[in-house]
This record gives structure tokens, C-alpha cells and sequence, in this order.
């Protein structure tokens, strides 16, 4: 295919993952924009207000670059797993399939639908975070690399656990027990500077906390880790995962018989 | 002439071990329109599967238009359209939606797309239904819509997977037409089908599979020419013919107004009808017992299975 071909086939897959997630616009835009909303008024509010200083700041600015984390993380996974998936599950992934776009453009279609959402969710929620709280944004190029990084990295996640996944169960197996709890544990509601030193090198073996600390520090100017040690992190994990889920592609696994 | 698709050596086992292809060979020409026929789980599914990239074979070599499926994979698939045997789309997208994306993958510009897939669902009498969701369309339609958005990039080989199963008579030769009229303006096809009376009518080449194995593969003219003997049904009058004996030929009493008579190759019907006519007996109507590809098939693949237990 030329580059002509191949932008179209890009575009055509980006345009139609987009379509996908605002027509259900009350599943998938809605709830985190609900959720956020709880948790600015009664952690970063009620509880928030007791709590006092969090890292120098107080803890409604504290906590809003994490839920902003947060949302963008689970959004972006959430949206490439179940879209791959139900494609994989309506067999409609033959339509791509039978066509001559090469297995690298159909992943980056579905992670950039992905990022796309993550970025929507993400914008959505920091709108929202200007009603509890003035946001300042530290470094404006380390925010927004972080928050692009992580989502494709999410994206890319939800691309491999659609690929393996063989029922709907499946696609929430690793959401539950593993994403969330590693997000709640990253650093999104507290410093790891409070835990125990155990617990601190515990934590640091929790990819989402470079993640969350990163995008913190563009925002607030704090964090917990290093930045530039963050950054490498994870743009390893995306060049991995992004070999990986090639591979996958290559192979056929869970979409060729 | 060219070849549109030459299928070399093809196997496929799968992961239980089940061989399902035992190294089949065979070619369509350019313009041809093509039967690949088959019992249920010959084979007919993977080899098409394979060949629309839709299944990993085991080993062998596929090539469309002189395009190896391997090496130059973008051409070889830009040269095929694949209609499948069961709904593929996304229920819940619009119908002209589908067809667009559809060509959007083959890198067709959104604007040509867009006047392709408006032609491709007038033709296929789904332009109305453009802005429904597919989930909308009856059996028929969605069926036509499949052709539609196989159709959509213009491929010179179009694929086609039991086309007209459920889809009733009147839509059923509706769409005979259609493939013949593509047909005629030069697109090759490749058509799976249970209905054997279709591939008689429609195509001219043929292959037979059973068994993961092609058993024949020639012309449906020279196939025919197989058969010894065909039945045909004639109603008679009056109502109440208690026996008949008619000389030469293989005569049986369905009920007391139907005859069924078999007719070996070479026989004419002229003295069937004299006989009949000298025992007062008038033929009302008459048809084919059954399609005679279908007595030919049976046959094959009931001897097929005779070799087998063997």
C-alpha cells in the first residue's frame, strides 16, 4: 500500500474507533466524568479538608493530577479491550483482516481510539477538577508526553488482553485485579513518602506510580521518583508492549484459525 | 490465459489434529465463474478461509492474479473480495457506514468511497437503508449488504460462501442475476453453495471436495456428461392409474397419478410418451426428479465414502 493508502486505512480505523465510543457516549463518557466528580467532593472536599497538606500542596490539588491519572489509564485500556474484543467476538476483525492493511496500522488505529478516549476522559475530568480547584500546570511538555504515554502504554495493555481474551469475563478479569489495585496503590491518594520504608520499595515496583508521579510533577512541580527514570520506564514498556502485540497480530493469535 | 487463483498443495491440519486439507491443487481462470462444492466439513470453508487470509494454512501456496498470498500479500488481497458464509459486520453500525469503512481499509479515498458505496447499495437495493443499523436489515438484506461492502473496492476475484443460504427464491435469483451481470463484466467468482441447482445454472467450472481431498474438478458440461441416467416426475391423467409397465424403461408408481421414470443416457422420450399415449395415459406435467448435479454429487460422494470404508 502507499503512504496515501496506508493514512486512509489509519484514519478509517481511527475515525471508526472514535464513532464507536461518543455513540455510547453514556457508557463511556458519562460514569468517569460521574465518578471523578464523587471523588473530587468527597475525598478531595469533605475528607480532604481534614486531611491538611499532602506533598506540599493541599489535597484536593494533591489528588486531582492522580484522579486525572486515573481516568485516562482506565479509559484508555478499557476502551481498546472491549472495542478489539467485540470486534474478535462479531468476527467483524475479518473486514480488516481480508484487507491489505498491514498488521501495524490496525494496532496503532486501535490504540490511537484509545488514546482518543483516554484524552477525552482526561480533558472531561480536568474541566471538571477547575470547579474544586485552581489547576497550574508546572511543565506544560512533561504533562502532556506523560499523559500521552501512558495512554497509548494502557492502550496497547488493552490490545494483548483483548487478543488472549476468549469471553467477556476475560476483559474484566485484569481491570479488577490487577489495574485497579495497582492504581489505587500508585500514588493517586497519597505520597508514598508516608509509607513505611518497606512499603516504599514495595511501591516502586508499581509501573503506574511512575506514571502518576510524572504527571504530577508537570502539574505541581512534586513527585515521588524520578522524572527522567519515569520517562524511560515508560517508554520501554511501550516500545515492549508494542512488539508484543505485533507479534500477537502476526501470529493470528485468537482471530486466525 | 490468466490465472485468477491458483491454489498449490494447500493442507491444513488443525490444532486437535484433524487434517482438514490433504494438499489440494487447483486453478480458476480469469472470468470464470467457479462451483467448489462439497458435503459438510469437506473442506470448502478452509480453503476459502485460507485464501481470504482468514485462516493460517499449514503449508502450500495460494496465489491471486500471479500474487503470492505470502510474499506480496497487499496485492494479492486488493485483488479479492470475500463474501462469508455467516454475518461478519458490526450490527450496530449504519449500513452505509459499513460499506464506507469497508473501502477506507483498502486505502479508497473517502470521496470515491463514498460514490462506490452509494452505487454498490442501489445496486443491491439497500441505498434506503443506508442510515439504518445493520441489526435493522432482514436476512436478505444483510446478506445483500456483505455483497455490497465485498464489492466496495472493486476486486477482480470475488469470493462467496453459501451467498444464498436462508434468503428466499425471488431474492435468491435476484441475486443470480447480479453475480451474472458482474460476471459478464469481467469479475471472476468462486461460489461455495448447498444449493447444487445454483451451481448448474451459474457457473461453468467445478471442484468437488470431501474428505479434505478435490475428487473432481472439470467443467460442469463435461461433469454432467457423467451421468447414466436421470428420473424425471410426470403427473398423469386420469387420476386412478392402478399399473403401468412401459417398455425399455424403469417405470414405479409414486401414488396413483404421479409416474417416476428413469431415463438412461442416450434414451429419447419419444417412445416414453408413445407408450403412454397407446395405454391412454396423459401426461400433465413433467420436471426432474431432482437437480441432475445433485444425483451426480450424491453418487460421488456417496462412492467416496464407499472407497473410504473400504
Amino acid at each position: 500500500m502507499s503512504n496515501q493508502e496506508l493514512w486512509i486505512a489509519f484514519s478509517t480505523i481511527v475515525r471508526k474507533e472514535i464513532r464507536r465510543f461518543t455513540r455510547i457516549w453514556a457508557q463511556t463518557l458519562l460514569p468517569p466524568a460521574i465518578t471523578m466528580t464523587l471523588y473530587f467532593i468527597i475525598f478531595g472536599n469533605l475528607i480532604g479538608s481534614r486531611i491538611g497538606e499532602m506533598g506540599g500542596f493541599n489535597y484536593m490539588e494533591f489528588i486531582v493530577p492522580g484522579l486525572i491519572m486515573m481516568s485516562v489509564i482506565t479509559n484508555s485500556y478499557g476502551n481498546v479491550v472491549s472495542s478489539f474484543f467485540s470486534t474478535k467476538f462479531q468476527r467483524n476483525i475479518e473486514e480488516l483482516l481480508v484487507s491489505p492493511t498491514p498488521n501495524w496500522v490496525i494496532l496503532s488505529g486501535y490504540v490511537l481510539g484509545g488514546v482518543s478516549r483516554g484524552l477525552a476522559v482526561g480533558f472531561i475530568v480536568t474541566l471538571l477538577s477547575l470547579f474544586f480547584t485552581k489547576l497550574q500546570v508546572h511543565s506544560f511538555g512533561v504533562t502532556v508526553a506523560t499523559v500521552l504515554m501512558t495512554s497509548i502504554l494502557f492502550s496497547l495493555g488493552g490490545f494483548i488482553n483483548a487478543v488472549f481474551a476468549n469471553s467477556f469475563d476475560d476483559i474484566s478479569i485484569i481491570p479488577t485485579f490487577i489495574l485497579t489495585p495497582l492504581t489505587y496503590l500508585g500514588g493517586v491518594f497519597y505520597s508514598i513518602q508516608l509509607l513505611p520504608d518497606f512499603w516504599q520499595g514495595v511501591s516502586q515496583l508499581n509501573p503506574i506510580l511512575y506514571m502518576v508521579n510524572t504527571f504530577r510533577y508537570g502539574i505541581l512541580g512534586v513527585s515521588d521518583i524520578n522524572v527522567g527514570f519515569a520517562f524511560t520506564v515508560i517508554v520501554l514498556f511501550n516500545v515492549v508492549l508494542f512488539l508484543v502485540a505485533l507479534k500477537l497480530l502476526d501470529m493470528g493469535k485468537g482471530i486466525r484459525q | 490465459m490468466t490465472i485468477a487463483l491458483s491454489v498449490k498443495d494447500l493442507r491444513k491440519v488443525y490444532g486437535n489434529d484433524f487434517e482438514a486439507l490433504k494438499g489440494i491443487s487447483f486453478d480458476v481462470q480469469q472470468g470464470d465463474f467457479f462451483a467448489l462444492l462439497g458435503p459438510n466439513g469437506a473442506g470448502k470453508s478452509t480453503t476459502l478461509g485460507i485464501v481470504s487470509s482468514l485462516v493460517n494454512k499449514t503449508s502450500g501456496k495460494v496465489e491471486v492474479f500471479g500474487f503470492d498470498l505470502e510474499k506480496d500479500k497487499a496485492e494479492a488481497k486488493r485483488s479479492l473480495g470475500v463474501v462469508p458464509q455467516e454475518f461478519n459486520f458490526n450490527m450496530f453500525e449504519k449500513v452505509g457506514d459499513i460499506v464506507r469503512t469497508q473501502a477506507g481499509y483498502y486505502g479508497i479515498p473517502v470521496a470515491v468511497a463514498a460514490q462506490r458505496a452509494e452505487f454498490y447499495l442501489k445496486k443491491l437495493g439497500l441505498w434506503d437503508k443506508r442510515d439504518d443499523r445493520a441489526q435493522m436489515l432482514s436476512g436478505g438484506m444483510k446478506r445483500r449488504l456483505m455483497i455490497a461492502r465485498a464489492l466496495v473496492h472493486e476486486p477482480k476475484l470475488l469470493i462467496l460462501d453459501e451467498p444464498t443460504a436462508g434468503v428466499d427464491i425471488e431474492l435468491r435469483r435476484s441475486m443470480w442475476a447480479f453475480l451474472q451481470e458482474i460476471n459478464e463484466a469481467g469479475t471472476t467468482i468462486i461460489l461455495t453453495t448447498h444449493y447444487l441447482e445454483e451451481a448448474e445454472s451459474l457457473c461453468r467450472n467445478i471442484a468437488i471436495i470431501d474428505h479434505g481431498s478435490i475428487v473432481h474438478n472439470t467443467s460442469i458440461k463435461s461433469l454432467l456428461q457423467q451421468l447414466t441416467t436421470e428420473t424425471f416426475i410426470l403427473d398423469v391423467r386420469p387420476d386412478q392409474v392402478s399399473s403401468v409397465v412401459i417398455d425399455g424403461y424403469s417405470v414405479q408408481l409414486d401414488d396413483p397419478h404421479t409416474l417416476v421414470v428413469q431415463v438412461n443416457k442416450g434414451q429419447g422420450l419419444n417412445d416414453l410418451f408413445s407408450q403412454l399415449e397407446s395405454q391412454k395415459i396423459e401426461v400433465t406435467s413433467m420436471r426432474n426428479k431432482s437437480n441432475r448435479l445433485e444425483e451426480l454429487f450424491v453418487s460421488m460422494v456417496e462412492k467416496n465414502l464407499e472407497k473410504k470404508e473400504v
